[in-house]
Order: structure tokens, then C-alpha cells, then sequence
């Protein structure tokens, strides 16, 4: 930061400082409280709170208890292993899917386009609360309320607009000649799509991935209404935990939660940029 | 035009008939066929490849989230219960007119206890109880309390049928007497056109009856002593048929028939609504019956109704809810005013963050972005525990403010539970939402304009207000609705930070689908919060475009 030009009148410095400062005041507010957790959850009591050793860094002040706790606690291992389960199905089925729909949607001819669209976007539109009380109500009549399936179905069906939109927004420039080159050299359509298209559209895909994987990982309203007690994931437990019995092995998690989603947000960064850089090298 | 040319098929060497000349008019492809048709079989084979490979997603989204949605319409409206549990009594009721003082007549007393004895064998009179309730206060004792003794009514009848002829308590006589010609157990049971002309109600109730063995255990009726309130139809059917059409009966049973008919005359009788009363005296009330009447049609709007604090009285007129019931327009209200809250709260607290970083060098603004990203990316989760840790009577900030000593140790603040703790939690989440398409739209504005404006003699203030923000608006505009449609069906964070006071719509939809079990009002809810979200999203579509829409 240059700070202010030097010709600026003292009015001007103040505003520009004070700008400056009231803008470090939100972003405090923004990260403050995602950052504040992480000591807490080293807290070697069972408060939400520094307790005096903390603020004295003493060492006894911390401990890895609650980390403990996360580990050995069945509940929360169950949690684990039934987001582990659910998470990756659900974004397997919601790649597949999407990936194929949004390479039909980005040909040129595609009858009913718009409607076709606003109903794949629909999951992200429709308020969680009203898709999981749909949800529960025709998951219960086909019995499929309660189940792994219904679940991971559903969570696919959330994740499925964030994969329509990054495939389709890397698909807008993709060279199309680069298909029909490899299709008059002899490649049959699925040797052209694996060997030329994939390649290309790979970062989109994996982002879109990755949307439709923290959607399903951090997702809550939808699986405890459609889920039972054996679907309990992560984020349905802390649920309860902060409704019932407020322990401070959410903080534990909620750290390690914090860990997952910085380095998935570096990986979509890192693509985001690749893609651009790959988009800016082919010709188009 | 061209793609489609280009991408019709690469003819094989040897398929062309290149050696034909080729000098009439229609333009010839390189296979010999008119181009023009060519062209079209390929635009067509094209559009068929391209639905081909969205067609299994669509079906996707149809089954697992479209049918849902539409199932939740659905039953915001769907009442079948009512007619199902109690189809002789609603026939019964069509003609009464349920705005008048009078109670029903003798006839739909009967019906009620045929169809209540089934509904109590198949364990759906306190279901069907529970929905009336809804309706009307008090219902469901009525119906609960019926189901101890509505198997007994008509005892009276029973007795004197079987003192007058044993074969009256055999139950295989009862089901050949009733039932069609060639009806067996597993098949569902039908009542012969011969009963349900000469013994109408009998017909109806022995096959309710009926019906209700095989559902409930899959007994054989055939196998089973039919109930008392058979024995009341029995009655009511002989006494109103004349000497004649009995003796013309031709089916099983013509003889004990007649010789019933001749004896019914004599039989001691009750009054039926004396033996409803002696049941329940709730079935003396008139307001029970109009319930069961105007409630009686397949589909209602009692939900619909509910969900704005009408409701359909007993006698089917739209009046206010009772007061302590009134509950639902003022969680619309709270929603509406504290998601525009919200959106106010982002709007303050976005527009300089979006300003600094759209005017900020590349490297600086990509990190501040980041910034922006983290809490976006951080799981909802962990960002409401984190102020649910701050926020509490004993946590980080009222220790804080104590610390400083701003405030007493006997006075924390109460900053949970309620709507302050809503707005900040909500505020900090949907932060992002409306940073990041106000920054988009910042972007893109020239800075050259405002440094021309200044040039000509405006101050800071008119350089931003009349040329800057201006053109920020489309910005402010998309944040606005996108943060509005996010925040009105939030759910996790008002269940958990916002007490009693601080609750949606939302939380209210959830109460009725997990505790009240009232899934039809909270399907009506639902129906008008989506309606809602649906017009915002609309209007989202007409002024930014479903299109722009980017993430990150």
C-alpha cells in the first residue's frame, strides 16, 4: 500500500486513513470469529472461554483433550466415517451426471435450454428447509426415507447446480474445433472425449467437485430430515451437540473443519488459475 | 450454421458418388443427398445427441428433487384422510346442510359408527382425530374416546337377531349372504348388487368390515363374527324395506331374511343417536359433525388458510384464528423485517469492503479476496458455534467487555437466544454474498469517470454519490435480492442462536414436520415461502441474469 498521494489535504488523509481502518474493522469481524476458535479449542478446560492460564500462554492452559475426545468419542467417530461415506458418493453421482448434462448444454442446439437449466439450478435456488420438508414427504412414501441411498440421492441432487455451472463456465471457452480435429484424425467420440476434452475441462470439473463436495460435507438441514439416526454426519452431530449439550469437542472439530475448507479453497484457487491459463494459451 | 455443417458426418471415402454429375439445382452433399436435408437430419441428430446426454441428469432432478417439491404442493392441499377413514359417513352428510342448527339425521349417526369401527381396527381413528383437531379444538378426545366403545354399538340389535336365530353369529353365513358370487379371502371383499340394493347400509358396513379384517390381520371375514354396528345396519335396512323385496331375495339366506324381516317390527329399538351419545356425548355437538363436513372434501385450503391465521369455521365460513393460535403472519413479518435487516447489515458492511478491493492493485486484492473466500468456504457449522461462543453470557466478548469494565459482572450482556444474535450470526455469513457481487460489478467500472468528474469541480462526496454509486447499484441490486432469498429460508443458525424471538418461518416448517406432525400446514408454509423465494428469483433472473451467476 502506497498510502495517500502526498499532494492530499489533511481532510483527505484522515478519510483516507479512516477508510482504510474502518475496512480492517469488517474484515476483522469477518475472520475474528472463524480465527477465534482455533485457540479456544486447545483449551485445556471445559469452557468456551480463555481462561486465565490461557492468557498467560501458560502451557498448562492447553491441551489436546478435546482433539482426544474427537478421536476416541464413538459418536463422533460414527459421525465421521458416515460423512466420509456420504460426501464422496454424493459428489461421484453429481459430477458423472453433471458433467455429461453440462457438455449437452453447451452444444449449440439444445431444445428448451432455459427451462432445461432453471430446473438443474432449481436444488440451489429452493430454500434447504423446504427441499428437505419435499424431501421427507416423498422420500417416506418411495422408503427411501432413512436410508444411506436416500440420502447420498439427495445430497447429489444439492450438489448438482454448483457442477452445472463451473463445467458449463469452462466449457464457454472451449475450442470446439480441437473435438473435430480429433474426430478427422479417426477418434471415436468417447476416445475424443477422454483424450481431448476431459483433459481441458478437468480443472472446472474438479472444481465444480469440490463445490458439490463441501455442499454434501457441511450440508445439515437436508440429511436430518432425511436421514435417521445411522446417517448422522459431522455437521448433523455438532448440530446437536450445540442444541443439547454444548461440548467443547465442537471447537476440535470445528478446527479441523476450518483446516479442510482453507485447503479446499487453495485447491479451487489453484485450478480457477490454471483454467484461466489454459483458456488464454488455446486459440478462441 | 456452419458448426452444424462442419459437424455433420465425415463421409467415407466410397459412400460419395463423386463421378455423378452434379449440375441441377438442389445443392448435393458429399453422400448424394439434397444438403439441405442433410443439413437438417444432422441439426436433428445433433439436438438428439446433445438431450441425449442431458436427458439422464434431468431425470435425475425430476425423481430425486422435482417430485419432492411437487409432492410438498401437494399435500398443502391434499385432505383424503377425512373421506377415506369415514366414506359412508361423509356420503351420509352430503345433504346436510352443515350452516344450519340442526344435527344430522339418523342415517349419518349409523354410518359413523360402521366407518369408526374399521378406522379403530385399522388404528386410524386418532389419526384422523388428530387432523380434525387442527381444525377444531377438542376433536380428537372425541375420536379417542369412540374408540373404546363404537364396537358395541348395536349390541342391542345383536342379541335379538341371534336369540331369533342362532345363524346370525355365523360368520361364514354373514360373508356368502353379503358377498358377491365367487368371492374369496385374498381378493379384496365386494358386497353382491343384490345386497347393496335390498340391504344398503348392511352392504356398506359389512364390507367395511370386511375390508378391515383383511388389511388389518389379512383374516378371512369369512372366518370372523362381524361387529355390533352390522347388526344396527341390519336392523335399519330391514325396517325400512318392504315384505316384497325381501321375499324377493334370491341369493343365500332368503329364508332367515324373511323371518327377520317379520320379527324386526317387534325388536325393543334405541334411537341411534342415543347410542352414538352413550359412546362419546362430543357426537351431540354440532360443531364436530360440521367439522367432519366441511373438512369432508379431497382437497382443502384449512392449510393455506392456517398458514395466514384464517380458518374455516365448522360451518365452512373463512374466519380469524383463535387468538392463541395466531402465530404464523407474525413469523412472516419477523422474516421479512429481519432478512431486510440483514440485507441492510450487509449492504453497510459490504459496500466499502467490495469499494477497497475493486480499487485495489491485483496482488493486494486477489489476497484480500481470500479473505473474503475463507468464512464463504468455512463449513456454516463451525461459523454459527463460533458466535454462539462468542456471544454467550459467559463468553469471549462479554468477558472482554468486562475485562475493560465497560459493563458489570452481575450485568453481561444478553446478546443470544434472541434477534440481535440472529442479525450479527446471519450478517457474518451472508457477508460474502454480497461482497462478492458488488465487487464484480465494481470491477468493471472506470475509475476515469470519477477522476473526470473531480476535474470538473466536484467534491469527493458528489463525485462518489452522483457518478461512482450510480453505477454501483446493479451491484447493490444483485447482492440485495441474492442475500434477501438466502436469508428468508435460513434455518440452522436462527434454531440455534436465535431462542424464541430470534426464529424463522423456517424453524416454525421444521416444528410442525418433527413435533406437531402436522406436515400439511407445514407443507402450505413451505408452499409460500417458496412462492416467494421464486418471485425474488425471478426478479434476480430479469435484472442480473441466472447466467451471471459465479462462484468465487
Amino acid at each position: 500500500m502506497a498510502g495517500p498521494p502526498i499532494y492530499a489535504t489533511t481532510p483527505q488523509r484522515i478519510w483516507y486513513y479512516g477508510f482504510r481502518v474502518l475496512c480492517g474493522l469488517i474484515f476483522f469481524f469477518l475472520i475474528a470469529p472463524i480465527l477465534i476458535i482455533i485457540p479456544l479449542s486447545f483449551n485445556a478446560q471445559n469452557f468456551f472461554t480463555f481462561t486465565p492460564e490461557m492468557l498467560r500462554l501458560d502451557p498448562d492452559g492447553y491441551s489436546l483433550k478435546h482433539y482426544r475426545d474427537f478421536f476416541t468419542n464413538p459418536d463422533w467417530q460414527q459421525a465421521l466415517w458416515n460423512s466420509v461415506r456420504i460426501a464422496p458418493a454424493a459428489t461421484l453421482l453429481a459430477v458423472t451426471l453433471g458433467t455429461l448434462a453440462a457438455i449437452g448444454l453447451s452444444q449449440p442446439h439444445v431444445p428448451y435450454r432455459r427451462a432445461i437449466m432453471a430446473i438443474l439450478i432449481s436444488p440451489m435456488i429452493v430454500p434447504l428447509i423446504i427441499s428437505a420438508a419435499g424431501m421427507y414427504f416423498f422420500y417416506s412414501r418411495i422408503g427411501l426415507q432413512g436410508t444411506y441411498l436416500g440420502v447420498v440421492l439427495a445430497h447429489a441432487a444439492l450438489g448438482i447446480p454448483f457442477v452445472i455451472i463451473t463445467v458449463t463456465a469452462t466449457l464457454v471457452g472451449f475450442d470446439r474445433s480441437l473435438t473435430r480435429a480429433a474426430a478427422s484424425l479417426g477418434a471415436d467420440p468417447v476416445t475424443t472425449f477422454f483424450k481431448v476434452q476431459m483433459p481441458l475441462i478437468l480443472p472446472g470439473v474438479i472444481s465444480g467437485g469440490l463445490f458439490a463436495f463441501i455442499t454434501s460435507f457441511d450440508e445439515v438441514v437436508v440429511v436430518i430430515f432425511v436421514g435417521s439416526a445411522n446417517q448422522q454426519t459431522l455437521p448433523w452431530q455438532m448440530f446437536t451437540g450445540l442444541r443439547e449439550q454444548i461440548s467443547p469437542t465442537i471447537l476440535a472439530v470445528a478446527t479441523i473443519l476450518v483446516a479442510i475448507s482453507i485447503l479446499l479453497l487453495m485447491t479451487v484457487e489453484l485450478l480457477r488459475r490454471r483454467s484461466e491459463r489454459l483458456r488464454g494459451m488455446s486459440p478462441g | 450454421m456452419t458448426d452444424a455443417a462442419a459437424d455433420a458426418p465425415i463421409p467415407k471415402p466410397d459412400a460419395g458418388d463423386r463421378a455423378r454429375p452434379e449440375r441441377q439445382e438442389p445443392l448435393v452433399a458429399a453422400d448424394g443427398r439434397p444438403l439441405k436435408k442433410s443439413l437438417q437430419r444432422s441439426l436433428r441428430r445433433q439436438k438428439l445427441r446433445a438431450f441425449g446426454l442431458v436427458a439422464p441428469l434431468l431425470l435425475f432432478v425430476l425423481v430425486t428433487f422435482i417430485a419432492p417439491i411437487a409432492d410438498m404442493l401437494f399435500r398443502s392441499v391434499e385432505n383424503q384422510i377425512v373421506s377415506e377413514t369415514l366414506p359412508n359417513t361423509t356420503a351420509a352428510l352430503v345433504g346436510w346442510d352443515a350452516s344450519g342448527e340442526d344435527l344430522p339425521d339418523d342415517a349419518a349417526f349409523a354410518a359413523l359408527s360402521y366407518d369408526l369401527a374399521a378406522a379403530v381396527e385399522q388404528r386410524a381413528h386418532t389419526r384422523l382425530g388428530s387432523r380434525l383437531n387442527y381444525e377444531t379444538t377438542g376433536i380428537s378426545s372425541a375420536f379417542r374416546r369412540s374408540g373404546r366403545g363404537i364396537d358395541d354399538v348395536g349390541e342391542i340389535y345383536l342379541d335379538q337377531f341371534v336369540a331369533l336365530d342362532p345363524v346370525w353369529e355365523d360368520s361364514g353365513f354373514w360373508a356368502r349372504m353379503i358377498g358377491a358370487e365367487g368371492w374369496a379371502h385374498p381378493a379384496p371383499f365386494a358386497p353382491s348388487a343384490q345386497a347393496q340394493g335390498l340391504l344398503p347400509e348392511t352392504a356398506a358396513a359389512y364390507t367395511a368390515f370386511a375390508r378391515a379384517m383383511q388389511i388389518r390381520n389379512d383374516d378371512d371375514p369369512a372366518a370372523e363374527e362381524p361387529w355390533a354396528p352390522v347388526y344396527l345396519a341390519l336392523q335399519r335396512d330391514l325396517s325400512a324395506a318392504d315384505a316384497g323385496d325381501v321375499s324377493a331375495w334370491t341369493g343365500p339366506g332368503a329364508e332367515q331374511l324373511e323371518a327377520a324381516h317379520a320379527a324386526v317390527g317387534g325388536f325393543e329399538s334405541v334411537p341411534v343417536r342415543d347410542l352414538i351419545a352413550d359412546v362419546d356425548d362430543a357426537w351431540l355437538e354440532h360443531d364436530v359433525w360440521a367439522t367432519i363436513k366441511t373438512f369432508s372434501p379431497p382437497y382443502t385450503p384449512g392449510y393455506f388458510l392456517t398458514s395466514v391465521d384464517l380458518k374455516l369455521s365448522p360451518e365452512g365460513a373463512i374466519v380469524a384464528q383463535d387468538d392463541y393460535q395466531r402465530i404464523h403472519v407474525l413469523l412472516f413479518q419477523r422474516t421479512l423485517f429481519m432478512s431486510l435487516v440483514i440485507m441492510g447489515c450487509t449492504i453497510l458492511l459490504g459496500y466499502p469492503i467490495a469499494y477497497l478491493i475493486s480499487n485495489m492493485p491485483m496482488r493486494t486484492a486477489n489476497l484480500l479476496l481470500i479473505l473474503v473466500l475463507l468464512p464463504f468456504w468455512t463449513s456454516l457449522l463451525v461459523r454459527t458455534s463460533a458466535w454462539k461462543v462468542l456471544l454467550q453470557q459467559q463468553g469471549v466478548i462479554n468477558d472482554t467487555l468486562v475485562w475493560i469494565g465497560l459493563v458489570a459482572d452481575d450485568a453481561r450482556l444478553t446478546m443470544i437466544n434472541n434477534q440481535f444474535g440472529t442479525i450479527v450470526a446471519m450478517t457474518h455469513i451472508l457477508l460474502p454474498f454480497m461482497i462478492l457481487p458488488l465487487y464484480s460489478v465494481m470491477k468493471t467500472i472506470p475509475p476515469s469517470y470519477v477522476r473526470a468528474a473531480k476535474s470538473l469541480g466536484a467534491t469527493n462526496w458528489t463525485a462518489f454519490w452522483r457518478v461512482y454509486f450510480p453505477q454501483s447499484v446493479p451491484g447493490i441490486g444483485a447482492g440485495c435480492i441474492l442475500v434477501f432469498i438466502l436469508s428468508i429460508g435460513y434455518y440452522i443458525t436462527p434454531e440455534l442462536v436465535g431462542g424464541t424471538t430470534g426464529t424463522f418461518i423456517s424453524n416454525r416448517i421444521a416444528f410442525h414436520i418433527s413435533s406437531s406432525l402436522n406436515w400439511g400446514l407445514a407443507a402450505a408454509l413451505g408452499t409460500i415461502l417458496l412462492v416467494v423465494v421464486l418471485v425474488l428469483y425471478w426478479l434476480y433472473d430479469r435484472i442480473v441474469g441466472i447466467d451471471n451467476v459465479s462462484l468465487g
